[in-house]
Formats: C-alpha cells, sequence, structure tokens
C-alpha cells in the first residue's frame, strides 16, 4: 500500500489566498493542482511536503483557453497580415486548463495542432480529466511532454506573486529535471502562445506502450512568409535531455539507458522525430498560409 | 481534518487524515467496497469512479479533494432494484470475467454514454475502447467488454426514441 507522508492540508478560495498561504507557510508547502504527478511522488515518498495548498477550487478561475486579440482584425492589410510592429495575437491558457480541454480545444486544433498532437498521447483519458498543464510545467518531469510542447512554441509563463506577475520565456521557466523558475511563494497562472500567421506545428512521440511516457519525443514549430520561406523555428524535445533539427538535435541531445532503452537507441529516436515533426509542422504552415492568401 | 464527501447522492462526513484517498474513504470509511484498489499508481484504473459526472482514479484524490464533489460509485449505478443499462450490458455480453475492473469499466462506461446523449453519431467501437484506455483487463481481451457498452448505448438509443 502506497500511503503520502503525513502532511498538512489548505483549500485556497482564491489565487490570492493560494499565494498568501504560500507565504505564511514557506517553503515545506506544495501546491496540489490535478495531483496525477505529485500525489504518486508522494506515496513513492520522493515528496514529502509539510503542507499541501489544494488548489482544486480555482479550477473554474485558472481553466480557460482563449484568445486574446481576435486572430483577424476587422481592416486587414492588403497582404493579409497584420501591419509589421502590430502586436502577435496570443492563446491564453489558464495554468489549471485540464488536459482533456486541451485535447477537445477546437481553437487549438486549428491553430496550434502540436497541443492536440502531445495531448492524444498524454497518459489516458482518465489521467486527462485531471492533470493540469500547470502541474505538468510545474513538476517538470524530463520526459514530460508540454514543457517540450511549450519550448517548440515559443510559449510564455505568467508566474505570479504577491507583488506582481512576471512572464518568462520557456527557456527561463524550465531549469532542468523537476525544476523551474516558480519561487517557493509563487504561482504559475497563465500559459501564452504566440498566433503567427502562416505558422504550423506538431508533436511526435515514441513510447513503449500507449499512455506511458515518452521513449523520446519532438516537437516542431515553423512560421513560413508568404514565399514559403522559413521566418522561425522551434525545435523541442522530451526525455533525452537538451537539445539544440534532425540530426542536430540528435548529435546536441543527451539521453541516459534506461528501461526505456540505450542512450545510442534515443538518439537515433530523437533525431527521426525531429525531422518528422518538422516535415508535419511545415505542412501545417503551408496550409495555414494558403487560407492567408488573398484568392 | 473533518471532511464531507457527497457519493451517491448523499453526504458523509468523517474525521480522516489529509492525506486519506479517496479510494481508502469510500472503501474503508464508508464500506463501498464495490470500488477496487489495485495497482495504486493511477495506472490500472479500476479505482474508477465518477467525480462530478467525469471517470477519475480515486487512487489518484485525495479524500479531501473530493469535499465538495459529487461522487459516484459502483455501488451508485443501480437505482430501485433497477440495473443500470451499463451493468444490465455487461451481464447480457458477459463483460466480467473475475471482475476485479468491472467497477470501474462500468463507470467509464455510464460517462461516455452520458456525454454522447442526444448524439445522432451511433457510438463507434473505437471512441468505446479509447473511453476505456487507461483501464485495464486481463481476462476478456477487452471484446466482451466493448460488446457489453454498445449493447448499453443501443439500449438507451432505443429507449430516448421510445419516450420520443
Amino acid at each position: 500500500m502506497q500511503v503520502p507522508a503525513p502532511f498538512e492540508y489548505e483549500r485556497a478560495a482564491s489565487v490570492e489566498h493560494a499565494l498568501t498561504l504560500l507565504r505564511q507557510l514557506g517553503p515545506d508547502a506544495r501546491i496540489l493542482a490535478g495531483g496525477h504527478s505529485l500525489l504518486p511522488m508522494m506515496k513513492l515518498r520522493l515528496a514529502t511536503p509539510a503542507y499541501l495548498i489544494d488548489i482544486d477550487g480555482l479550477a473554474d478561475e485558472l481553466g480557460y483557453i482563449r484568445v486574446t486579440t481576435p486572430p483577424t482584425p476587422p481592416t486587414p492589410p492588403a497582404s493579409g497580415r497584420p501591419a509589421a510592429g502590430a502586436p502577435t495575437p496570443e492563446i491564453r491558457i489558464g495554468a489549471m486548463t485540464r488536459h482533456r480541454a486541451l485535447l477537445e480545444s477546437e481553437l487549438l486544433a486549428s491553430r496550434v495542432a502540436i497541443f492536440t498532437d502531445a495531448e492524444r498521447v498524454i497518459a489516458d483519458p482518465v489521467v486527462r480529466n485531471r492533470g493540469t498543464i500547470g502541474g505538468a510545467l510545474c513538476q517538470a518531469d524530463p520526459a514530460e511532454d508540454l514543457s517540450a510542447v511549450c519550448a517548440a512554441i515559443g510559449a510564455q509563463m505568467v508566474i505570479r506573486g504577491l507583488d506582481g506577475d512576471r512572464v518568462l520565456d520557456m527557456g527561463e521557466f524550465h531549469r532542468g529535471p523537476y525544476q523551474t523558475a516558480v519561487q517557493d511563494d509563487e504561482l504559475l497562472v497563465e500559459i501564452r502562445v504566440p498566433l503567427r500567421t502562416g505558422s504550423g506545428s506538431a508533436y511526435e512521440k515514441v513510447d513503449r506502450r500507449v499512455g506511458d511516457w515518452a521513449v523520446a519525443a519532438a516537437g516542431a514549430s515553423l512560421s513560413l512568409d508568404d514565399a514559403g520561406v522559413i521566418t522561425d523555428a522551434g525545435v523541442a524535445l522530451a526525455a533525452v535531455g537538451m537539445s539544440a533539427a534532425g540530426a542536430i538535435a540528435a548529435a546536441a541531445c543527451s539521453p541516459v539507458s534506461d528501461q526505456r532503452g540505450s542512450a545510442e537507441y534515443k538518439r537515433h529516436v530523437a533525431g527521426v522525430l525531429t525531422t518528422r515533426a518538422l516535415t508535419r509542422a511545415a505542412a501545417r504552415a503551408g496550409a495555414t498560409a494558403m487560407k492567408g492568401v488573398p484568392a | 481534518m473533518l471532511v464531507t464527501v457527497a457519493v451517491n447522492g448523499r453526504e458523509h462526513t468523517r474525521e480522516v487524515e489529509p492525506r486519506l484517498l479517496l479510494v481508502h474513504f469510500l472503501r474503508d470509511e464508508l464500506g463501498l467496497t464495490g470500488t477496487h484498489w489495485g495497482c495504486d499508481t493511477s495506472n490500472c484504473g479500476t479505482c474508477v469512479v465518477l467525480m462530478d459526472g467525469e471517470p477519475v482514479k480515486s487512487c489518484t484524490v485525495l479524500a479531501a479533494t473530493a469535499a465538495g464533489h459529487q461522487i459516484r460509485t459502483v455501488e451508485g449505478l443501480e437505482v430501485d432494484g433497477r440495473l443500470d443499462p451499463v451493468q444490465q450490458g455487461f451481464k447480457e455480453q458477459h463483460g466480467l470475467q473475475c471482475g476485479f475492473c468491472t467497477p470501474g469499466m462500468m463507470l467509464t462506461a455510464r460517462a461516455l454514454l452520458d456525454r454522447r446523449r442526444g448524439s445522432d453519431e451511433p457510438l463507434t467501437d473505437t471512441e468505446i475502447r479509447e473511453a476505456i484506455s487507461g483501464q485495464i483487463c486481463r481476462c476478456t481481451g477487452y471484446t466482451t467488454i466493448v460488446r457489453s457498452i454498445r449493447w448499453a448505448a443501443e439500449w438507451e438509443t432505443q429507449e430516448l426514441a421510445n419516450t420520443q
């Protein structure tokens, strides 16, 4: 029987209440979101927080997927693209948005399909009913999929403290396995995903069986201009360490041999998946760009 | 700590440790042993119950978190001595052998049918298999489980047509 070590339990009634509790209780307190990363770690006694602050009650307040500015301005320039210097529209995802909502979001499927690709292969439908994007990103498991997704598409993380918000790129947010830039008295509240015209993204994963952690996985994002030239690209890998596309990614990653495969096999898989994800991202970017081209 | 959890439409208040998991609250505190306790690692799915109508693995939810939500267990499927169509389907189509995974399978099936209620599209085997993909059965090879859920779906579609 797996039982977590004893802890004191608090329920947060609001984001501010959660932040106040975090400040009061100090570094021995942990946030409990969907619980599907933290509770298993606590059962194995790999995590032994003295206090749990349950933010289950914030699921409505922090559970949303919405576009900040209209994706198509009322009077688009002749090119069909926003004028230079116009703010890039964003999709904003609340940190308590559950995996299932991400998987079922038509907005994400049509604009940032890398989320849909990844969510199809994250755990199973029942786990996806509880697990949250914020919980997954803050757990920062090295084989966790959404960290690679957010890195590939250049998402930004909004971290809130009692003194205000900080907005970090994924590169600054994700510090390594199980480590993020979120301080003891802070809470990840939102994920911001830039919406670029003519962009596409994709996620590829190899796992040993359905719902398992990745042996290796690759996410890719590309933006094309009207001529079909790539203007921006992002590649990120999961489960194989830090990366820099195909062979470059394979050479740059640092997998370790474990029960899911040898380092050599994982390096090979990382390269193949990067190429596949880039190819699919390019096809999706092309499709989006074609839609943006006036007839 | 004192927690009050609504299970099968009735509120139960107990003094429990914050670390008590919902599966143990149901089995040990309330004596509702229909919810089975299997792998303890949110892999096998035999502990699945419905939380506000959606399947969750009760070995990975604290009883304290469940307070404020509506929990439905296998004991809450039958109403007034009448089996839920999902239970009837498992009986008609031999959806179980040892029965260990059955409570979780039936609750996930119940949620699937509830979500699709009124849909014009017939339920496909792929949808059923996807829905139960977080739950493991070591006896049936899943074929009879899928058949049982399809039986319940068809029965309910027929029922709905009859009442309209």
